[in-house]
């Protein structure tokens, strides 16, 4: 919402002060000044000139030498880089030594060997609209040499562009603006009633509005005017649309977009002539309705869309949204309806959102027009219009839908200072509410008073909205700040804390920590080797985050890949997410998932990984039971086990997918459901006090076939070896043609000791050949010589 | 039978000649083992008359002092130049070696977010967490956005292919996180919830379908806004340091009244537009079964990932998520 000073001045001519000032006031009234520009500055230099001739540059074809006379009758040669100037054209000149409002100082040069005395400027070069294209061609009969802001009556003036939220329908008018802005400077404010003049046929006789949907048309205002003008708009008010961004067209469109800006009342002309006896109607639209807007577009309408429709019940316009084209003003209109409505918020978001219509008019329907400002807007207009020389039929027609009743609210002080943190009187805070229409009544022996809310806020309906703006018009930097106190420890629950000690434990070893996407494209699981895709985004806007994962490893391997492609091997990472896998409750399952990836590394490494992170968070119950996993190496991979349930898999990268991802390092791989694994049971083996006594160690080793994994050979061990074995450990592996295909040598250092007593060599003995006969028997194995 | 003098003198000699403590240990023996003239000499004395016998022994005894000094003192010497030796020889250039493994790394988000998380934690406050892929009703109903509202624009919302259409979405923000809390804990509460969001948006500097926010929530019986002024500037000094400070701007989320924009300014005077707060709505607090008029809370939310890129001097979101091993070394 882009609002002059001068504008607002209208409104309350005290406003005053220095604007960046000004732009603080309405930042701490919720209105944030995005961008504060001065106007109509800077224009001193630049006089109104004549287009006498122009002609090509003998070097140069993106410029061309244009003759004007900027009032001495002289011919001044002008280089130029724009070419919509015909000969006879008003121009704005630039003359040598203007600085311009961009700080550009104009000097006399030459350009390709040819002179330039001064510069043409466009309209977004002396702040007179956004064209930066072509040059300003002005209006014809002002005089030569004239200032232009002399010519053009253009003050020095100053804009504000605001942030607007959607719970301020009041603040998308320069009057609501400065209702505000006053209120906060205690400055007075007023709107002036506009002087309409009637005449003629009263408008009822020539007009009717029938509303056959009233909760969506809650009132619809129609005056009559004849003797339209035809032609432009009067300057100053060309000026102000010109400073906030609206390109003038004629005076007919121009008014209608003044009057909204002034009083946030969006309004529409109809060409009397092309509406049959001047007769509207406001209905939903049928499913499938077809309207031509003023755009030259045809639209499928639903019915969820209100339509404007003839006596026929054809529809002539877009309700809130856009006209039609059937009754379009031309330069032929002498007489018009002029319609100001309000239409109800929700439906017109709709309609604007799905057909992509949205608009001015539209966005101050949506925030909730003011219902009772119809009559003025009117008036506003038909004043303006007279000016011109349009006449007003008597009278106006003022239809209404459902209007419904709202109830003053009953605001409590004391809720007040509670919520906001105050100390306000009663006085106090009908002082800051009154003089922004909210008018409050003493209500009964309470404390408690009533306020009945004005109709420019249909945003506020309750006693917090009303306390929002006590706290609003109060300031916030004005109350006092506290830190509210809690007898709370603070602190992170445990498993918060241990995903901490599984992110040091990670970076300790050297990895570190990717944040990949969380998004896949079709097919990004099965080329990582895992299964179809997962729950899909309905609306991505791209099909490379078109899928949710269910698995770490898509990303994890493209990280991988993409550092491998930048001649960065063995990079180990490792991720803490979530995943998708599906489920069928309200919402789909999500699981916490820690991946680690190790490029150069064997899988070994992530079992190695694996005990180490199952320690640390002292699992009880863990182990890795080989076996096939999905795009994983089938001979080098496994589940992982915590408290007896597989939580995991780890191995290496089957070859294929490393194919596929064009990484040429193997790749060892470790992924757990981190939160599965945090809530296994965990617990430290039961304390047992070191010996005093000496240990005795026994190496055995056992010829095993392949299929026994060496986990199990070793709690074969511990558990044969009873309460003597303090230690088991396998050292060694090998295989030889003596041990035969399919079979290896797994060679363990067993450690035995007492409590209480250093163990005799028969004590020991008997341990080792509990073990070896266990060993032997469980697995098919034998003890080597 | 050699004087017990020249043997002296012989002891003196041998010593000297020694290099190593083995040859050292050997001229030892020589001197004084069972077979040395020494202990021969000794063997010798029982055949002398007994003064005889007495002077002689004396002079033996002194002997061999001298020699055990001889020998004593010559091993410490070659033990000392053995040591010099070997110490010499272990010498390393103890800069030969680099890091390995080189150090990991935490991602720049986590030590954020973990740094936010640490703050509140020291005031008092509890970290709660949800889901990313949350319902309607959580993400928009229960605070306070009713169905067809045109707040909801505001997000540019990503749904999912679950249960109904419209009805499962990748959440837009943390606060589905505050009607969680509040559903499920009796107040008073004091939460933080960093979490991942999600939104309709094209990747490039400043934006990104991902990213990760941080949410508050007070609920007890006096919370007032000025509870929330004085939070948020005991969070900026603790967080930022000292010089910051910050201010509140009225502004407007459905699932707070009165709201508020929050800016922290900087020691030089610039601002920092952070993040958007306010007084928990009375209609949020009913949706989560609290009673309005008993309790009273505010809630206050920012992004983390831009102040991850202020605090490391990271001028692209993009960045974030490459994974360039040569991003993630740096921080």
């Amino acid at each position: 919402m882009k609002v002059l000073l001068s504008w607002l001045r209208d409104f309350a001519p005290d406003i005053d002060g220095d604007p960046e000032q000004l732009a603080e006031v309405l930042a701490d009234l919720g209105l944030a000044v995005e961008e504060l520009s001065p106007v109509g500055r800077g224009l001193e230099g630049i006089v109104i000139a004549e287009v006498l001739a122009t002609r090509p540059h003998p070097d140069a074809d993106r410029i061309h030498l244009v003759d004007v006379d900027a009032g001495d009758g002289e011919a001044l040669q002008v280089c130029c880089g724009a070419f919509n100037m015909a000969v006879g054209d008003l121009v704005p000149l630039a003359t040598v030594g203007t600085t311009m409002p961009n700080g550009i100082e104009i000097a006399r040069r030459k350009m390709r060997g040819e002179w330039s005395n001064g510069m043409l400027c466009s309209g977004a070069e002396i702040g007179m609209g956004d064209d930066h294209e072509g040059i300003l061609i002005l209006e014809q009969g002002l005089s030569l040499g004239v200032p232009l802001a002399e010519a053009l009556g253009i003050q020095p003036d100053v804009l504000f562009d605001l942030e607007v939220n959607p719970n301020r329908p009041d603040a998308m008018s320069v009057m609501g603006v400065a209702r505000d802005l006053a209120a906060r400077l205690g400055v007075p404010f007023s709107v002036a009633v506009p002087d309409v003049d009637e005449t003629g046929t009263p408008a009822a006789e020539r007009a009717s509005v029938g509303i056959a949907a009233p909760d969506f048309c809650q009132r619809f205002g129609v005056r009559v005017l004849d003797n339209v003008p035809s032609g432009a708009s009067p300057r100053w008010l060309a000026n102000r649309l010109l400073a906030v961004g609206q390109r003038p067209i004629n005076a007919v469109v121009d008014l209608s977009n003044y009057v909204m800006f002034e009083l946030g009342q969006p309004n529409h002309t109809y060409d009397l002539d092309l509406v049959p006896g001047g007769e509207l109607g406001v209905r939903m639209a049928h499913r499938g309705e077809e309207l031509t807007t003023l755009d030259g577009t045809a639209l499928a309408l639903t019915t969820y869309d209100g339509v404007i429709v003839n006596r026929d019940d054809e529809a002539i316009g877009l309700a809130g949204v856009m006209g039609g084209a059937s009754t379009e003003i031309s330069a032929d209109t002498r007489s018009v309806l002029l319609e100001a409505a309000w239409w109800d918020p929700m439906t017109i978001a709709r309609t604007a959102r799905r057909l992509g219509l949205r608009s001015e008019a539209s966005a101050r329907f949506e925030r909730g027009a003011d219902p009772e400002i119809i009559p003025m807007a009117l008036d506003r207009f038909a004043e303006l219009a007279a000016a011109l020389g349009s006449t007003t039929a008597p009278g106006m027609i003022d239809a209404t839908g459902n209007r419904p009743e709202s109830a003053p609210v009953r605001v409590r002080p004391q809720r007040v200072n509670s919520i906001l943190g105050t100390d306000l009187s009663t006085s106090e805070m009908t002082g800051l509410l009154e003089p922004i229409g909210f008018t409050c009544e003493k209500g009964g022996d309470s404390q408690d008073f009533n306020v009945t809310i004005p109709s420019w806020r249909l945003d506020s309906a309750t006693e917090i909205d009303v306390i929002e703006e006590v706290g609003r018009l109060h300031g916030f930097s004005k109350i006092a700040r506290t830190v509210p106190v809690t007898e709370q420890a603070g602190a992170l629950t445990p498993q918060q804390q241990d995903r901490r000690r599984v992110r040091e434990l990670l970076t300790g070893m050297g990895i570190s920590e990717a944040m990949p996407l969380p998004f896949l494209a079709p097919g990004d699981l099965a080329r990582a080797g895992l299964g179809d895709d997962g729950i899909t985004v309905t609306n991505p806007l791209v099909a490379e985050e078109s899928i949710m994962r269910t698995s770490l490893r898509p990303g994890l391997l493209k990280a991988v890949a993409y550092n491998a492609a930048r001649r960065t091997t063995g990079v180990s990472l490792f991720e803490i997410g979530r995943v998708n896998p599906g489920g069928g409750g309200d919402l789909p399952d999500e699981g916490e998932h820690l991946a680690v990836i190790l490029a150069g590394q064997e899988a070994t490494a992530a079992t190695m990984l694996w005990r180490r992170l199952a320690r640390h968070l002292t699992v009880t119950r863990t182990g890795v039971v080989n076996g096939p996993v999905d795009g994983l190496h089938p001979g080098r991979s496994g589940r992982v086990l915590a408290d007896g349930h597989p939580v995991g898999a780890l191995g290496e990268i089957d070859p294929q997918v490393l194919d596929a991802y064009e990484i040429d390092e193997r790749v060892a791989w470790l992924e757990v459901d981190l939160g599965a694994l945090l809530d296994a049971e965990r617990a430290l083996a039961p304390y047992r006090a070191p010996s005093r006594y000496p240990s005795s160690d026994v190496d055995l080793a056992f010829t095993v076939s392949d299929d026994v994994s060496a986990d199990e050979v070793s709690a074969t061990i511990a558990e044969a070896g009873g309460e003597l074995l303090a230690s088991v450990a396998l050292f060694d592996v090998f295989r030889s043609d003596q041990l035969g295909e399919g079979h290896r040598s797994l060679a363990f250092t067993l450690r035995f000791e007492a409590p209480d007593r250093t163990l005799n060599d028969a004590e020991v003995a008997q341990a080792r050949q509990s073990c070896i006969d266990a060993v032997s028997n469980t697995h098919n194995a034998s003890l080597r010589g | 039978m050699a004087e017990p003098e020249q043997l002296v003198v012989e002891a003196e000699r041998q010593a000297a000649a020694a290099t190593t403590l083995d040859e050292l240990s050997a001229v030892r023996t020589a001197l004084t083992g069972k077979r040395s003239p020494l202990v021969a000499a000794r063997k010798a004395l029982g055949d002398m008359e007994p003064d005889a016998r007495k002077q002689a022994g004396q002079a033996l005894n002194a002997a061999k002092a001298s020699i055990d000094e001889i020998l004593s003192a010559r091993e410490a010497e070659l033990a000392a130049a053995a040591r010099t030796e070997q110490l010499a020889a272990e010498r390393l250039d103890l800069t030969e070696v680099t890091e390995h493994p080189a150090s990991g790394h935490l991602h720049v988000i986590t030590q954020t977010w973990q740094e936010l998380e640490d703050v509140f934690v020291g005031m008092g406050y509890r970290v709660a967490e949800g889901p990313e892929i949350e319902s309607e009703w959580y993400n928009f109903g229960a605070l306070n956005f009713p169905l067809g509202h045109p707040a909801r624009d505001m997000y540019d919302t990503l749904y999912v292919d679950y249960g109904e259409p419209g009805t499962t979405l990748l959440r837009t923000h943390t606060s589905p996180v505050q009607a969680r809390v509040m559903e499920n804990q009796e107040p008073p509460i004091y939460v933080v919830a960093p979490g991942r969001c999600f939104r309709q948006d094209t990747a490039d500097a400043t934006h990104m379908p991902v990213f990760h926010q941080i949410e508050g929530l007070v609920v007890d019986r006096h919370t007032t806004l000025g509870d929330l002024a004085g939070t948020i500037e005991a969070f900026t000094a603790a967080y930022f340091g000292p010089g910051f400070s910050s201010r509140l701007r009225p502004s407007y989320f459905p699932f707070t009244e009165p709201s508020a924009e929050f800016d922290i300014q900087r020691p030089d005077g610039t601002w920092l537009e952070l993040g958007g707060c306010g007084m928990v709505h009375p209609n949020v607090f009913k949706a989560c079964g609290i009673d309005p008029e008993q309790w009273q809370g505010f809630a206050f939310g920012f992004g983390i990932d831009r102040l991850a890129l202020i605090r490391f001097g990271i001028d692209d979101l993009r960045e974030l998520w490459t994974n360039d091993i040569r991003f993630l070394g740096q921080f």
